[in-house]
């Protein structure tokens, strides 16, 4: 068979299969993609890498069935080691895949940028935001304390009331201010598709908007000390009756503390001098 | 080329165990080679229960441990004897009744919300008195279990407390207070426990040292 003939047979298969598969991708693989449901960033970033996914679909099946034609159709067919014929470049071809990949990498970049500026995508921002959701001067306030080894939490709405697990309001967009008392944490809601680190005396805002009553996963994901794979948590997300409930008996249970707890702050920095003997 | 492939065996070979010896030595060096403790377990009716006595000290000693100058837990076996371990055996859905002779002054946490006692079955009890939150200078350890909700911040002894404790085994007529509490170990599993007070002198922010190493101011419960 000639080169040409070998050519457009591979092309002929590489659009067909990418034609049936990057929808079926899409549309099958997709909405089981991480990190889920749970909140309105976490569906984002399900849209986005059911993009994604779909985007590379036909550059994988590319690879592949090049490999597979390759093998099949190129393999020597005798014990005899013999040079392969000549390579040459062909301009044609080449600019082709340069416009292509470039084509494909900038509206990557123009499609990931759109999505952040959106909502910010679930991600710390650091105290200033710069992609704030809409109606985020109603958000509500509620700070994550990592320190060796847990994540504590505080809401400023609420009294300042600091508890052990995360609780959330359902259908209801929180400002989450993470910050840090020790060393450098990550506070990872996976379901909720949150990741903002926590810095000591840095306050990294993190929005959400909750949908219905869920759990879901906290891990800190930045390596922190010997019990880093031991801080991790289950938070909850319950209807606005429950959580209305929930806050009183916490803030009746933690009023021993209301005289020893520090004015809310967005950060903390406790004085060292005190600590260690 | 028969060669060749036994000398790449070869260097798997090496590579491997050495990998291996160096997974054992990290893994010791976690743990801190110590052997789990299991107290003797009673049962009442349907309800087991345990005791456990610890000690905290100030500066565990040259026979301990081969850090004489860190701060530690210790336990007291069946025998009487005070064991540097902090790794314990402990059956499932059990009272565990503790008491902690604290022979160490106050280190203070870092966040005050830890000055509460939580997940307790029962008051936190200090030399006979029930407490119910700690300032947050005041703490000298805490021994907490998160994942069981168990948080229990321990008493100082005074700055100016007489005959203090200069290495353990402290002696019972040495400066201390005694803290008694129970908690409820809840289902089978590996639950860490840990002090959230900084107190490891010597270290930046009493952080590192015996505080990121099992053996001293970490442990495990196995519940079994």
């Amino acid at each position: 068979m000639s080169t040409a003939n070998h050519g457009k047979r591979f092309l002929i298969a590489f659009v067909v299969l990418s034609v049936i598969a990057t929808p079926l991708v899409a549309v099958f693989v997709g909405p089981h993609l991480p990190p889920g449901n749970a909140s309105t960033q976490a569906h984002e970033q399900v849209f986005d890498n059911t993009w994604l996914l779909a985007i590379m679909t036909p550059p994988a099946i590319f690879v592949v069935l090049l490999l597979g034609y390759m093998l099949v159709n190129f393999r020597s067919r005798s014990e005899a080691i013999v040079d392969g014929p000549p390579i040459r470049g062909d301009l044609k071809i080449q600019t082709l895949w340069m416009i292509l990949t470039s084509a494909t990498v900038l509206f990557l970049a123009g499609f990931g940028s759109y999505e952040l500026v959106q909502s910010g995508s679930g991600g710390g921002e650091g105290p200033s935001p710069a992609f704030q959701p809409a109606g985020y001067t109603r958000a509500m306030d509620v700070q994550v304390i990592a320190q060796q080894w847990e994540f504590t939490y505080r809401y400023p709405t609420y009294g300042g009331v600091e508890v052990p697990h995360l609780v959330l309001p359902a259908h209801t967009l929180i400002r989450l201010h993470v910050t840090s008392l020790d060393a450098i944490h990550s506070f990872w809601a996976y379901q909720l598709g949150v990741k903002a680190d926590a810095n000591p005396g840095v306050d990294n805002v993190a929005y959400v908007r909750t949908k219905g009553p869920t759990t879901f996963d906290i891990h800190c994901a930045e390596l922190c000390g010997l019990w880093h794979g031991y801080m991790f948590d289950t938070g909850q997300v319950v209807d606005g009756a429950q959580f209305a409930s929930w806050i009183k008996r916490q803030q009746s249970y933690f009023a021993p503390l209301k005289q020893y707890l520090p004015k809310y702050a967005t950060s903390y920095l406790p004085d060292p001098q005190d600590r260690a003997g | 080329m028969r060669a060749t492939g036994l000398k790449l065996a070869g260097v798997a070979a090496v590579v491997a165990v050495g990998g291996i010896l160096i997974g054992f030595y990290v893994s010791g060096w976690l743990v801190g080679n110590t052997t789990p403790y299991t107290p003797a377990a009673q049962t009442t009716g349907a309800t087991k229960s345990v005791n456990l006595t610890l000690q905290t000290v100030a500066a565990v000693g040259p026979t301990l441990a081969p850090h004489p100058d860190w701060v530690s837990y210790l336990v007291r076996d069946s025998s009487g004897h005070w064991r540097r371990t902090t790794v314990f055996t402990l059956p499932a859905h059990a009272l565990v009744h503790v008491t902690i002779y604290n022979f160490d002054g106050a280190s203070g946490l870092r966040n005050p919300f830890l000055g509460e006692p939580q997940g307790l079955v029962g008051k936190e009890v200090v030399d006979g008195k029930p407490v119910t939150a700690f300032a947050p200078d005041q703490p000298s350890h805490t021994f907490a279990v998160p994942e069981l909700g168990v948080l229990v911040p321990i008493a100082p002894v005074a700055d100016d407390a007489k005959n203090p404790c200069g290495y353990a085994p402290c002696a019972m007529s040495m400066a201390h207070r005694t803290i008694t509490f129970t908690f409820r170990t809840g289902k089978a599993g590996r639950y860490r426990w840990q002090c959230f007070v900084p107190c490891a002198a010597g270290f930046l922010y009493g952080f590192g040292g015996p505080m990121q190493s099992v053996g001293y101011m970490d442990g495990f419960l196995n519940v079994v």
